[in-house]
Formats: structure tokens, sequence, C-alpha cells
């Protein structure tokens, strides 16, 4: 008979109309006595404000270093079935589609095995599974595998590459992020599954820079969709949008962060030259505006959470990129490898690709792969003068 | 604390099985300790990739970065893996008698 833990702290958070995780333990608890023991050890956790998970546990599957999290508490004797407590990441679909089927498979294994408790998705995008036995973990995988499913990235490795829903859904996808994130996915297996980098690596595909994966913001390559020509307009649209109670001028014009828009009541115009394609006109009049036809990536690096360091946000590596085109998505494959030679290289141990810019200086970085500096590579002018330009010998014999 | 117990071999071990006092290490406590992680036999190449480990440890007090372990035994990622199944860090490293390695997940 499993213990009966009360839970008057964890019973407040189950209050008001939004969904409870209290409520999806207690549910869980009814029938699995890990997730029982969960309750209880966090009931305890709140009323004596101390966490009661210890951290860095090594635990695996054979042939991977990495997609398992170890987890143990520090109170194995009281909340014996919690003793351990292991994460699993499971790769999950690009743009997250499943079947039912799949879902019932996947939540089918986890009764058998686990806590029942997932996380769908978790932030790295990871199908997550809480809470597990070392002696699960290789019937774990057998069963996911058989089912076509497979452990995603933890500890210093490349992290399961993640992407917007994209074409799949949504028409402002400026490329395919389900084709190229599972193009990765599947390129790059042994960085995915074998820690050997000097920290995490993480790739992240948003189809336009709405950017829904939150690519620019934490993402070591942040591949986010765009376009090099005019933004279309339909003004009988734009009427129409006026017409019906839309404040142009506050609300798209003034909002502008380029400043590149004039409307005078009747006619909307954009300096096309000056745009900086945030979509923000377009999300508000999505009928009257749409981006350009000449669609492809924009491709920026070293963007970070705060864990180690403070948190970066990515900035232009390459600013246009015809994404879909197999030839010019392998030269970008070719240049991720270099950059990762030369950070596996010189890197410091717990040192994102970001920090190790910063150290070395972008125009080391710059020259050691290969990349030419150019002025998109900067925010704002003079404000980030990590780049010396140096005339080659041509120039300077025509200085002279 | 647990105990890892083989034969006559009896140490402090950790939940994930790392030993405690990396002073207890010999040999035949590492081939008691590879089996637990799917390596039935010690071969050379075994021998090898722990005696860099343990002599990097002993010298550093911390592990390798496993790119440097390749480069320095001349074994490639996926042959570590065929050596140790569980991996450098997990595999390797446990039966070199080093303390867990942390790291963040």
């Amino acid at each position: 008979m499993p213990k009966e833990y009360k839970t008057p702290m964890l019973d407040e958070l189950e209050k008001g109309p939004w969904p409870s995780f209290v409520k999806e333990i207690k549910l869980a608890a009814k029938k699995n006595v890990m997730s029982n023991d969960l309750l209880g050890l966090l009931e305890r956790s709140y009323n004596e404000r101390l966490g009661h998970w210890k951290h860095g546990g090594i635990v695996g599957v054979f042939g991977y270093g990495g997609g398992v999290i170890g987890r143990y508490t520090d109170l194995p004797e009281e909340y014996p079935e919690i003793s351990h407590f292991h994460t699993l990441r499971i790769n999950q679909p690009s743009g997250w589609f499943y079947t039912t089927e799949a879902l019932r498979t996947l939540c089918d294994i986890w009764d058998r095995h686990g806590s029942g408790l997932t996380n769908m998705h978790g932030s790295t995008g990871d199908i997550i599974f809480l809470g597990t036995k070392t002696d699960e973990l290789e019937p774990i995988f057998k069963e996911l595998t058989e089912a076509g499913f497979d452990l995603g990235g933890s500890g210093s490795d490349m992290r399961t590459p993640s992407c917007c829903v994209g074409p799949g859904r949504c028409e402002w996808a400026c490329y395919d992020t389900l084709q190229r994130c599972y193009d990765i996915t599947m390129k790059y297996q042994d960085e995915l599954h074998r820690p050997a980098f000097p920290y995490k690596w993480k790739f992240k595909f948003s189809g336009c820079p709405n950017d829904c994966v939150a690519a620019i913001a934490r993402a070591d390559i942040s591949i986010i969709g765009t376009w090099k020509d005019d933004i279309k307009m339909d003004q009988a649209e734009v009427k129409k949008y006026a017409e019906n109670g839309v404040d142009i001028f506050n609300d798209v014009v003034l909002n502008c962060p380029a400043k590149c828009m004039k409307y005078d009541g009747d006619k909307l115009e954009i300096n096309n030259n000056d745009c900086r394609r945030c979509m923000h006109c377009i999300n508000v009049m999505p009928k009257a505006l749409r981006p350009g036809d000449d669609k492809g990536a924009i491709v920026l690096i070293g963007a970070k959470a705060p864990i180690v360091e403070g948190a970066l946000l990515s900035s232009v590596l390459i600013p246009f990129l015809n994404i879909d085109d197999d030839e010019e998505f392998e030269d970008f494959c070719d240049l991720v490898e270099e950059m990762q030679d030369v950070w596996c290289e010189e890197g410091k141990n717990r040192e994102r690709v970001g920090e190790f810019i910063q150290r070395v200086g972008m125009g080391n970085f710059l020259e050691a792969v290969g990349v030419e500096p150019i002025p998109e590579m900067i925010a704002y002018p003079r404000d980030n003068p990590y780049i010396f330009f140096e005339m080659d010998e041509d120039e300077e014999e025509e200085e002279e | 604390m647990p105990m890892f117990e083989a034969g006559d071999i009896s140490v402090e071990v950790d939940e994930d099985g790392f030993i405690q006092d990396p002073d207890l290490w010999n040999e035949q406590l590492a081939n008691a300790l590879a089996l637990t992680e799917g390596v039935e036999t010690m071969g050379d190449e075994h021998w090898k990739l722990v005696k860099y480990l343990r002599d990097y440890y002993l010298q550093f007090g911390i592990a390798p970065m496993v790119r440097k372990l390749c480069k320095e035994t001349g074994l490639p990622l996926k042959r570590v893996y065929e050596l140790f199944p569980s991996g450098p860090a997990k595999g390797a490293c446990k039966v070199a008698g080093l303390p867990k390695p942390t790291g963040c997940v």
C-alpha cells in the first residue's frame, strides 16, 4: 500500500481556472508509486523551502553518451520510490507532428517503465520523460527505438535540433524548417549522441523573423527565415483594415523599428531598403502585407541563456542563405564543421561558442574559420569596433 | 553510501557507481568495475585509455576533455564507444577510478 501524503501547500496550486502540474501529478499518483512519492517530496520541499534533488548524476544507455539526465533525491530512505528519478530526452519529430498512435505508444512505454509524467515539450524542444530508475533505462531505450524514436542530446554535445512548424502549417515560412532540422539531425547523429564538444551546441530553425522557437535568444546557430526583395502589399486590403478600425498610423507606422513606412490616411508606403524584416507590420495586417518572393534564411551565431555566464543574443554570420538549395546547405554545413573544429580546438571547457567569440574577438574568429567580415555583422555603426578592416596589397598600391 | 563488492573487493561508491576514494584504485578493481560497464575483458586499448585518464587525473585533478582524450590516445571517438559502450565519461572514467565528472546537462 503506497504511503498517503497530505499536501496542503501543493493543494493551493490547484486553485484557479488554469492548468496545474499538481493536478497532473496527483492523477499519475493514483496508479504510479513514483509519482506518489514525488508528491510527498515536493510538499516537503515547499515546507522546508529546500530542494531535495542532488545535482549531477551520470547514467545512460550503451552506445550513447547523452540523452539521459541522472537525478537522485537526497532522501532516498524516506522516499524510496524516487531514490532514482532520471530524466530522458527523446528526439521530437520536426515541428512536433505526431499521430495519436505515436503519442499513445510513447505514453504506454513510459507508463510501463517510468513515473508516467511527461513534459511535452521541454524548452529544449525534446519530449521529456520525467522520472525512472537506472535499471529501466535499457528496456525503455529498446522499446523507444523499436517504435521509431531515439534519444535526444544532453551534456556537451549537439543538442536535439528544433524548428518551428514552418511550411507544415504557417504561411510565413521563408524556408523549409522541417526539412533542414531533420537533415541536420540525421547528418550529425554522432555529434548528437556522443558528446565531445567543450559545451553544448544548439541549432534552432525559425521560418520567419517572428522566430517562434526563439532561435535568436537560445541557439548557438540561429537560422531564421527572411526575404531579400520588397514586402508585397495590397492597398485595397490596407484600406479594409483601416475601415475595420485598425489604427494604421499608430499601430503600424509608428511601431516600425526602422521608421521606413509612410501612411497618408489613404495609401501605405514602405521604403524597403530600410526595412529590417521584423514582421511587425505583416503581423498586424496579414491580408494586406506579405513577405517578398526572394526568400531564404539569415544565419546568426552565439546566443545562449544565462547559466555559466550571462545571456547573449545571436549576431549575424551569414546575412542571406538560400538554405532550401542543397548546394548552399552543404556549404553551410561545411562552415559549421569548420567553426566547431576551431571552437573544439581553442575553446575552454564549458565555454559556449558565443563566449568563445567574445573572448578571442569576432575578427580573429572569422579569420580562423575563413569568413570575410562584412558590415551586416555589426549591430550599430561604430558601436562594436571589433573588426579591423585591412587593405589587401592591391588596395594599398592604389592608395599609393 | 552504497558499496561496490566483487570477490574480495569492497569499496565505497556513489549512486552512479563511481569510487569515492581514487587512492583505492588498482588494476583488479578496474577489471571488476569494467564488468559493470559492459566491458567483458580489458584489452590493450582499454588499458591505454584508462591509464591515460588516470595519469591525467593524477597530474591535473580533473578529467581531460573528450577531444583531448581521443587525440592523445590516438583512438577515435567511435572506437572509444566500442571499447567502453557507456562512453568516455561514464564508462572509461569510472573504470579509471576518477570521481564522477560533473557538468551541466
